[in-house]
């Protein structure tokens, strides 16, 4: 093998540790862009599927953009992960959608005015129910009780 | 003695009952309010507002910039050849009025959806239809109107707005009406 022989500026050509540490941080850096672009694709997939999930396929009867097999879902999918690649934020895109096709697009109703009702009711309910029942557990007990004495 | 406990234990029994007949009734109304409601009728926020634009690629070639359009009132139809009976009722209707109104500063777009190239083009042979019509393959303009079903026929004004949206078959007086009330009114509105 021949030997590696100093150039003009007095540096080792060919493979030197210099070199291979360069090529080193090459290839790590080639991986890291690899690793980052389907990372980035899937982070974006998981983005898109969730938007999609928060907003009623208009073409179905209660079923999420997300799950919908209906043609005009998927276009709505595919607008969403467009909109994600083209730097929208999940606001913005949900707010698009509202802007179409109303507040109705949205399978969670907003949290605000008389809507709160949509999402106090449950547990209002719930609340009563359990008063309405021990009440007549109670009573029941009490003249289980009296009917022992 | 016995008789004075049971009138205290009666009393939050009647307003339980009260309580549970209250909120029937005001389940009861909910649903009376909701039942007469159409479900699949989604108001559009997009009447009164701007008209988006789009280029729409046309079947018999070249491209349609709808801010060539701005001046003018336009009808936008989405349609849809497997939409049947609707698209099929409204089609000669949609023609009549192009015919009627072209030469008034109208213009009728048709922006095809959710379909095949062949049978569009099948169904715009079989109605003879001469105004402006295209495909939108990948569905954005018709999410841009808010469009959930076909037929769906917008009126946008002179000013570019939109005026008035049509779920289902459109006649051709109901489209007149709303374009002659354009006609009249000037540039703006009704």
């Amino acid at each position: 093998m021949a030997p590696v022989r100093p150039n003009d500026n007095g540096r080792a050509s060919g493979f030197g540790p210099r070199a291979s540490r360069r090529l080193c941080v090459i290839l790590v850096i080639t991986v890291l862009l690899l690793a980052a672009g389907p990372a980035t694709a899937k982070d974006l997939d998981a983005r898109a599927a969730a938007i999609a999930a928060r907003l009623r396929c208009p073409v179905c009867q209660n079923e999420s953009v997300a799950d919908s097999p209906a043609e005009l879902a998927a276009q709505m999918r595919m607008l969403i992960r467009e909109k994600l690649a083209a730097g929208e934020t999940d606001k913005q895109i949900v707010d698009y959608f509202v802007s179409k096709y109303g507040e109705w697009i949205l399978l969670e109703p907003p949290r605000r005015g008389l809507l709160w009702i949509v999402w106090l009711a449950p547990a209002v309910a719930l609340l009563a129910g359990g008063y309405i029942a021990r009440s007549y557990l109670r009573r029941a007990v009490r003249s289980s009780n009296k009917l022992e004495q | 003695m016995a008789v004075a406990p049971q009138v205290k234990s009666s009393r939050p029994l009647v307003w339980t009952g009260v309580a549970a007949a209250a909120i029937a009734a005001a389940i009861l109304l909910v649903l009376v309010f909701g039942l007469q409601r159409d479900p699949r009728a989604i108001p559009s926020p997009l009447v009164g507002r701007q008209a988006p634009g789009f280029i729409l690629p046309l079947f018999d070639g070249g491209t349609l910039d709808t801010r060539a359009l701005h001046g003018k009132i336009v009808v936008v139809n989405f349609w849809a050849s497997w939409c049947f009976p609707a698209c099929y009722e409204e089609a000669p209707h949609l023609q009549r009025i192009w015919e009627r109104y072209r030469g008034r500063g109208v213009t009728v777009v048709g922006v095809n959806i959710q379909d095949q190239d062949k049978p569009a083009r099948e169904f715009l042979d079989r109605f003879r239809q001469t105004f402006p019509n295209g495909m939108d393959p990948s569905g954005k303009i018709s999410i841009d109107y808010g469009v959930y079903g076909v037929p769906e026929t917008f009126v946008v004004d002179r000013a570019g707005r939109i005026v008035a949206k049509h779920t289902g078959a459109v006649t051709k007086d109901q489209l007149a009406s709303k374009i002659e009330a354009l006609l009249r009114g000037g540039a703006g509105a009704p």
